[in-house]
């Protein structure tokens, strides 16, 4: 068994939850990995203040699409004012692997991109 | 002595980081395009000044400021005698990048202008594309780029239409691309950018390392290289540059050592090439950029090129092996450099480097500093194995045995 490149996060990425285009949308974002030239976009409907449902697209390694996949599940529900405190860890966590310095930002693309899209604020999430 | 194409290099002694210590793991360099690994008399070198003849260059009467004087300026003669390059033209700078500027800023602000155009090429690294773009925006000139061929090669045709429209002030481009590998017909290039009578420029920061490099020969206006993919220290670059233009243009930074005189209204500029380097230069890297092009020299030019290009041609025939794998460039080893970018279909570029790294195989994954060009191969990144002279067969089955190990690891 790979420590990084387990089962499910190559299950995520080769078939990624919640990938493709959302029309009509409420929200959009677009984000590039400046390391790698990747890039990876979401479209969000909002509707009480919360994430009724979100898909991503985009081009990505294994751990940036996993990643994604990974979260668009637990992003979907989620009140706006939720999805501004998430934190670097919360992914981290979520993912369940060791990521390594130069990968943190691969697997922080989709909260900087969703963040970015719901609050303004694009920073990489900390 | 055998003839160049059957003599293969053996120096891996020569360079300290390959002796690994027993139970450490392998370490397999295919990042030489990146930077090259030292050899430890290039190492030495540099301690040698730092701890025998290190003092200000340019200032001092007494012995100990004569000896550091004598290192530095006989790193220039040795430096300009590697590539054929006049001394007075050869101006040490941080970088291949600095010196793309020094270019742009100095030459470039006296001489390009409203209605003039720059021609660069679609295989740039960002360093020869985003000084013309800044200069361009600044004197409202136009900024246009010589498309490549499905082999990932210029056209002198197109060149020459390019030229032909008459607006042209200067064309720069790589010697050799950092992605594609494509050696570009440089002499050829010049000499029509001569007749059209622009100027160019020739990023040669993957050639001078890997191919006989003369300057005589290539006829460039500006030609600009960088110490630490040649076997040298980081922090020293070199700019080659026509003597008649660098005399003609403004200085670039300014500030102590360039100057003949200052008064309180104004100042006067030192002569050629210390009017381009202001305050204290990379001195000890100087001197060890001279033991790394002393020790080319060592070696033959030609037999590195020999030594990189069989085992090009060995690491093409390897990759064809590995399903699913696309070289992007020249499919021939004799048009390339000693590099292979490459794309794997069902893992990406860094999954690959991070997976290849595991076994100790050292390959670069992005972009390369040259995202308009990976637009224009239609990718988003790739992975690339480059080499350098003391790589070896065996580190080819490495890379080529841990590819495979790859797709196994993604189910592929």
């Amino acid at each position: 068994m790979d420590d990084l490149y387990r089962d499910y996060i190559l299950e995520h990425y080769k078939r990624p939850q919640n990938f493709g285009e959302l029309d009509p949308h409420d929200l959009e974002g677009l984000e590039h990995n400046p390391l790698c030239g990747d890039e990876l976009g979401v479209h969000i409907r909002v509707k009480d203040d919360r994430i009724e449902d979100l898909r991503f697209h985009g081009h990505g390694c294994a751990i940036s699409q996993a990643s994604a996949s990974i979260a668009s599940e637990e992003l979907k529900g989620m009140s706006l004012a939720e999805v501004g405190e998430l934190d670097a860890d919360w992914m981290i966590e979520l993912l369940g692997i060791p990521v390594s310095a130069t990968r943190r930002k691969c697997a922080l693309l989709n909260l900087k991109v969703v963040k970015g899209a719901v609050t303004g604020d694009n920073a990489w999430p900390e | 002595m055998p003839p160049v194409a059957e003599r293969t290099l053996d120096v891996r002694a020569d360079f300290p980081i390959l002796a690994r210590e027993p139970g450490q793991d392998p370490l397999i360099y295919l990042d030489s395009g990146a930077t090259s690994q030292k050899p430890g008399l290039v190492i030495e070198a540099q301690a040698d000044h730092l701890r025998r003849h290190n003092a200000n260059v340019h200032r001092g009467v007494y012995p100990l400021a004569q000896e550091a004087d004598a290192a530095f300026e006989g790193a220039r003669r040795r430096i300009a005698d590697f590539t054929g390059a006049e001394q007075r033209g050869t101006i040490f700078t941080k970088n291949a990048t600095e010196a793309i500027n020094l270019v742009a800023y100095a030459w470039g602000r006296a001489n390009i202008g409203p209605g003039d155009a720059v021609l660069i090429t679609q295989m740039e690294h960002h360093a020869n594309i985003v000084p013309w773009q800044i200069l361009c925006a600044e004197r409202g000139a136009e900024l246009r780029y010589l498309e490549l061929d499905e082999r990932g090669e210029l056209s002198l045709e197109a060149l020459e239409q390019e030229l032909a429209r008459g607006d042209v002030r200067l064309v720069a481009f790589a010697h050799v691309s950092n992605v594609l590998g494509t050696i570009n017909p440089v002499a050829e290039m010049t000499a029509r950018v001569r007749e059209a009578g622009a100027i160019s420029l020739i990023d040669g920061a993957q050639a001078v390392p890997q191919m006989p490099v003369d300057l005589a020969q290539i006829g460039a206006d500006f030609y600009v290289w960088t110490g630490h993919k040649a076997l040298g220290p980081t922090g020293i670059g070199v700019l080659h540059g026509r003597v008649e233009l660098l005399d003609q243009m403004p200085p670039f930074l300014t500030g102590g050592d360039m100057i003949a005189s200052v008064d309180l209204e104004g100042s006067t500029w030192n002569e050629l090439p210390w009017k381009f380097e202001a305050g204290t230069p990379a001195v000890a890297e100087a001197v060890g950029l001279a033991a790394a092009v002393d020790y080319l020299s060592t070696l033959g030019m030609e037999h590195v090129r020999a030594h990189e290009l069989a085992l090009t041609e060995y690491m093409l025939e390897g990759l064809a092996g590995v399903p699913g794998l696309k070289v992007v460039g020249p499919p021939e080893a004799a048009s390339r450099g000693a590099l292979a970018s490459f794309t794997l279909e069902g893992l990406h570029p860094h999954d690959i480097a991070e997976l290849l790294g595991r076994e100790g195989v050292c390959v670069r994954a992005g972009h390369h500093c040259a995202q308009p060009l990976m637009r224009c191969l239609g990718v988003g990144a790739t992975a690339r194995a480059s080499l350098g002279v003391y790589n070896e067969r065996a580190d080819i089955d490495a890379l080529v045995a841990a590819l495979h190990h790859s797709r196994e690891i993604f189910g592929l």
